[in-house]
């Protein structure tokens, strides 16, 4: 008998913890706002103090870590769920986005409220808020420009004694490095190198299994090699384009950078695992997005210990694209309150507050001011590479092209399975089986 | 509660409540399990996609079995799985009798250690496997560094090597379930009942005779029984790999259920994952079948 | 006696000196890395990554923090402009130049475990408990084949049935709901409940409850009354293992539930700091979980072995 008393004892306990959270949480006029849980999402909770303020409508968020992020949300809008009325989601999620019917149309809200595309840089509108790609069909107002670049430490490239090494042993200067073979040799440089008493390395790139991480990784290095998807004159033939000896020389290239500069244990590295090496002092280089970089400079006020740099040249000038579109979810029953968001959110002066406060704003009118590139140290290599962007496929079927991506690349670059050729060659074969099923091919 | 439910069921039959207990519990298990399979068998021979709302569903007949069937990467997920739970279920069962036979011997202070051993077992999988990554870095984990103690390897890729990789699953799974392996091997040992030696002891049969022919023989059962529950629960890992490798590298971890969830929950195949689903439960079912019959064999005997 | 006394059970003090030296080594080999969880939850967050890995350090409760709240970083002159901190955290998180943005999903998640696992655990074995007596002491037609049935559903890989699952819900409302996965936490461990408390329930002796009918009792008196009470070791034994289940339970959790429901395992994972990954906070999730499940255990300890052994000879 005692057992059940217990039992009741703990069945009222959660019953009246339950009803504290139902009650809390009912409130009259309130939106909720999904994204990435990650730095940038702080910040934008610090600026939305300002909308609840302007109309005493309440915001509430949920941030969903990055390794689940495409899952649970993705689950989300499949389910046609209400947990959202506003949702900051990948750019790849355009396609899906629009054709599945997840994502509220907003070209006649933008009419109504006189908000125009051209006021947004025009890279990010193409690449956050059209579908089909390039038509003036907006499915998302740009909100977070975003690439893919570089962090390096600046401290160690000033030392006199490491310029000389390096520059007698390769004959240029070491400094931010031009070209992929540059940056090849001063990780290598790194690799392995006493400084101050401790061993160092040379590079922390992306190679995680799991999510997106080694594909944002090695495109990078694809891209710079002027990889193309498909043929342009005939979408979705990828034989020739996607595994041309170019592109199979990238992965190659990415495989030698994951083999010779990468700290032990770089195995399975995205984001949270590039910063962890680079702020241990363990890696003379980072790749990420920069969306970090606010964080990373601001532990370093004066500069001296970290630079940036776009992401390097090889055969042409290019960048893995990151970031995201606010959008509306058609399933939410406060469209209303959701669009005043958007509208707030697209005004000048806000956007202006945002990028001050850690977000990459993508208003012309921020961009363009003239003290934009002094007001950070990497203002610069942003605006650089927000105009060389390139993203992998946002079509709606883009999970199960990553997929297969993914798996191949892993193999052949972390698990050293078979070559460049075969890896490209298993993913093309993958592919096409996907755009035949979606009726595409 | 029960003052109620008393007054009610006054005059009650006994085969009315037979009914009234079992049928909740039944009703619960068709809904939740039977029907689920039907509808994934039912599926299984379709080309539904579970995110393609309006989509036309169309019947394919043995369409996506001959795929799964005729796909080289699910032999390989197959073997992986083979792999993970021989060397599990073969580490476990030894280390598990050894502790066992070892804590039968009721020295001092085994309640206390029982309960300390039987800890791992309660963390959560999920949890474990985030946390072993955190261990098994080279850099800033413990493992790499306990290890160097013993022998100057250097820093120990554990989850970045293809070679060690499929080491390191099978070393966290050891260190979280030896320890019920232990348990019921424990719990075959405290009912073997003390007459059994004492006999032996009238027959001047040796320490090792009564080892052999009393002890392991009473133990057996309890192992074999504890081995089944393990092959069912490794046969369905995923969470503690998931977190731990993500099937990486390359697909070296990638155990099958791994791969039926992305098929299933990332690229919504949902017909195709669905044979593939019942491809697994039917190879679980089977070899559980026979294994319960040898079981039951040796338990005769 | 001295017979006895040389039975494995009663073992001479040399050899129980070894079992209990080997025992001792591994107890500790094996609590290495959850003494390093506990010690890693009291770290500050660059002190978790360093190397070589520090033994010992000075305390910190910046993972028990960050575990708690979200945070955002803030340039200098803003954390000047505000008021001096409240509270001690409010402190710490200034210390490492952030504010606190708010609460994080932690509380709300660990709550949802305790909803659904006590919910799940008391449900299985209330229901489990029916039909073990049904099954120990009424004749009914089939018996052997439905006790194999139930038995079979645990062999269902969560994957397998995910999928139907994941529909049936969507469209019956259950999806992401506590009564939803406490629903499926009490049908997975049902098979287990059942069977191992049959065992216990064909110990008793049925002149128990007929001598509680004579005296007036109905069956179902007799049941509640009566049998329960004698059954507390094995009911004990039964939770233990279903609450193991039903705490950490994974692959459901992260498949089924997105935001109302979701318990704890599929969030402490995924803790993020600033940028890197939040070894402390993690840690300190982790033990924190780890609590409920240990006392629960270590409460109903005397009964776990009794309960094994009940159950396992039944099978």
């Amino acid at each position: 008998m005692e057992y059940y008393m217990k039992n009741k004892f703990i069945i009222l306990i959660s019953s009246l913890v339950f009803a504290l959270f139902s009650s809390t949480s009912a409130k009259s006029e309130s939106i909720t706002l999904g994204w990435a849980a990650w730095d940038p999402a702080n910040a934008l909770v610090e600026l939305s103090k300002g909308f609840t303020a302007e109309t005493g409508i309440d915001v509430n968020f949920e941030f969903v870590p990055w390794p689940n992020f495409a899952d649970r949300m993705l689950n989300e809008l499949n389910n046609q769920g209400k947990t959202f009325d506003l949702l900051i989601g990948d750019s790849q999620w355009i396609g899906g986005g629009a054709v599945y019917g997840h994502y509220v149309k907003l070209n006649d809200f933008f009419d109504q409220e006189g908000i125009s595309m051209d006021d947004f840089s025009d890279a990010t509108v193409y690449a956050y808020s059209t579908w089909p790609k390039g038509t003036p069909n907006y499915y998302a107002l740009p909100a977070m420009g975003d690439a893919l670049a570089w962090a390096y430490r600046k401290d160690w490239f000033d030392r006199p004694e490491l310029q000389s090494e390096f520059q007698a042993k390769h004959g240029y200067d070491l400094g931010v490095p031009k070209s992929w073979d540059e940056l090849y040799d001063m990780c290598t440089f790194f690799q392995g190198r006493e400084i101050d008493g401790q061993v160092r390395y040379g590079a922390a790139i992306n190679t995680e299994r799991g999510s997106e991480g080694i594909t944002m990784g090695v495109t990078a290095a694809m891209y710079a090699w002027g990889m193309q998807y498909e043929n342009p004159d005939k979408p979705y033939e990828m034989e020739g384009y996607f595994n041309a000896p170019h592109v199979v020389e990238a992965v190659e290239f990415y495989k030698k950078m994951y083999e010779d500069c990468t700290p032990p244990g770089h195995s399975d590295a995205y984001m949270g695992a590039n910063l962890d090496a680079y702020k241990s002092e363990t890696v003379a280089f980072q790749m990420n997005w920069y969306a970090f970089w606010p964080g990373v400079s601001k532990e370093d006020a004066d500069g001296r210990v970290t630079g940036f740099f776009a992401n390097p040249c090889q055969e042409t000038c290019a960048a893995t694209l990151g970031g995201q579109g606010l959008s509306v979810v058609s399933y939410s029953d406060k469209k209303d309150l959701a669009l005043e968001y958007m509208k707030w959110f697209a005004k000048p002066d806000v956007q202006a507050k945002w990028w001050s406060l850690g977000g990459y704003s993508c208003h012309k009118d921020v961009l363009g001011a003239s003290d934009f590139v002094d007001s950070a140290v990497y203002a610069q290599g942003f605006l650089d590479s927000m105009g060389i962007v390139k993203d992998f496929w946002q079509e709606p079927t883009f999970v199960e092209l990553m997929l297969p991506m993914q798996e191949h690349i892993h193999d052949y670059v972390v698990n050293g399975k078979g070559t460049a050729k075969a890896a490209l060659d298993n993913i093309i074969e993958e592919w096409v089986e996907v755009f035949e099923a979606d009726g595409k091919l | 509660m029960s003052k109620k439910l008393i007054n009610k069921a006054r005059g009650l039959s006994d085969k009315a409540i037979a009914w009234i207990f079992i049928t909740p519990t039944v009703l619960l298990l068709l809904a939740i399990n039977i029907y689920p399979l039907f509808y994934a068998i039912s599926m299984s021979f379709t080309n539904f996609y579970a995110n393609k709302i309006g989509k036309e569903i169309k019947w394919v007949g043995l369409k996506n079995y001959i795929k799964v069937l005729g796909k080289e990467s699910v032999w390989e997920r197959m073997q992986i799985t083979a792999n993970f739970m021989f060397w599990t279920l073969l580490i476990q069962a030894l280390i598990g009798l050894g502790l066992a036979l070892l804590l039968n011997k009721k020295f001092k202070g085994n309640e206390l250690l029982t309960t300390l051993i039987v800890l791992p077992m309660m963390l959560s999988p999920a949890v474990v496997g985030t946390f072993w990554t955190y261990l098994y870095n080279p850099q800033v984990g413990v493992f790499s560094y306990i290890m160097n103690f013993f022998y100057n390897f250097g820093p120990i890729d554990m989850i970045g090597s293809s070679v060690l990789a499929p080491w390191s699953i099978v070393i966290v799974d050891t260190w979280m379930w030896t320890p019920f392996t232990m348990l019921i091997c424990l719990a075959g040992l405290r009912s073997i009942p003390d007459y059994l030696y004492e006999a032996a002891e009238v027959d001047r049969a040796s320490r090792w005779q009564q080892f052999i022919y009393i002890t392991l023989p009473s133990v057996l059962p309890f192992l074999l029984l504890a081995l089944l529950f393990r092959g069912i629960e490794n046969f369905k890992m995923f969470d503690m790999v998931v977190e731990l490798t993500s099937g990486g590298p390359g697909s070296a971890t990638e155990l099958a259920s791994i791969q039926l969830k992305r098929e299933a929950f990332e690229k919504w195949k949902t017909g195709y994952s669905s044979a593939y689903a019942v491809i697994l439960f039917v190879t679980i079912f089977g070899f559980g079948n026979v294994y319960v019959k040898v079981m039951n064999k040796i338990k005769d005997r | 006696m001295l017979d006895s006394a040389r039975s494995p059970a009663e073992s001479s003090g040399f050899s129980r000196k070894i079992a209990a030296t080997i025992i001792i080594v591994y107890t500790v080999v094996t609590l290495i890395p959850i003494t390093w969880i506990i010690l890693t939850g009291f770290k500050s967050v660059d002190g978790a990554i360093t190397y070589p890995p520090e033994v010992f350090f000075k305390p910190s409760l910046e993972g028990y923090v960050n575990l708690f709240t979200t945070r955002s970083r803030q340039s200098q002159e803003y954390l000047d402009s505000l008021p001096p901190p409240d509270t001690w955290y409010e402190e710490l998180v200034r210390s490492r130049e952030m504010v606190i943005a708010g609460p994080s999903k932690f509380f709300g998640r660990y709550t949802n475990s305790l909803i659904i696992g006590f919910g799940a655990t008391f449900l299985s074995v209330f229901l489990g408990a029916l039909a073990a007596y049904a099954f120990s002491r009424f004749k009914i037609p089939l018996k052997d084949d439905l006790m194999f049935f139930i038995l079979s559903t645990r062999m269902f890989p969560p994957i397998a049935v995910a999928v139907p699952i994941f529909i049936m819900y969507r469209k019956i409302g259950l999806g992401d709901t506590h009564l939803g996965m406490i629903i499926l936490y009490t049908v997975v461990n049902l098979s287990l409940a059942v069977w191992l408390l049959k065992g216990f329930m064909d110990e008793i002796p049925r002149e128990y409850e007929e001598a509680a009918m004579i005296d007036g009792y109905t069956r179902m008196g007799a049941f509640f009354k009566i049998v329960l009470p004698q059954a507390t070791t094995g009911i004990a034994a039964t939770a233990i293992f279903c609450m193991i289940f039903a705490w950490n339970e994974y692959a459901f959790a992260v498949l089924l539930t997105q935001f109302n429901a979701q318990t704890a395992p599929p969030f402490i994972p995924t803790i993020l700091g600033e940028g890197g990954i939040d070894w402390p906070a993690i840690a300190a999730g982790t033990t924190l979980f780890l609590i409920p499940v240990m006392i629960f255990t270590v409460v109903l300890r005397k009964h776990l072995l009794r309960g094994i052994t009940f159950g396992a000879v039944r099978k």
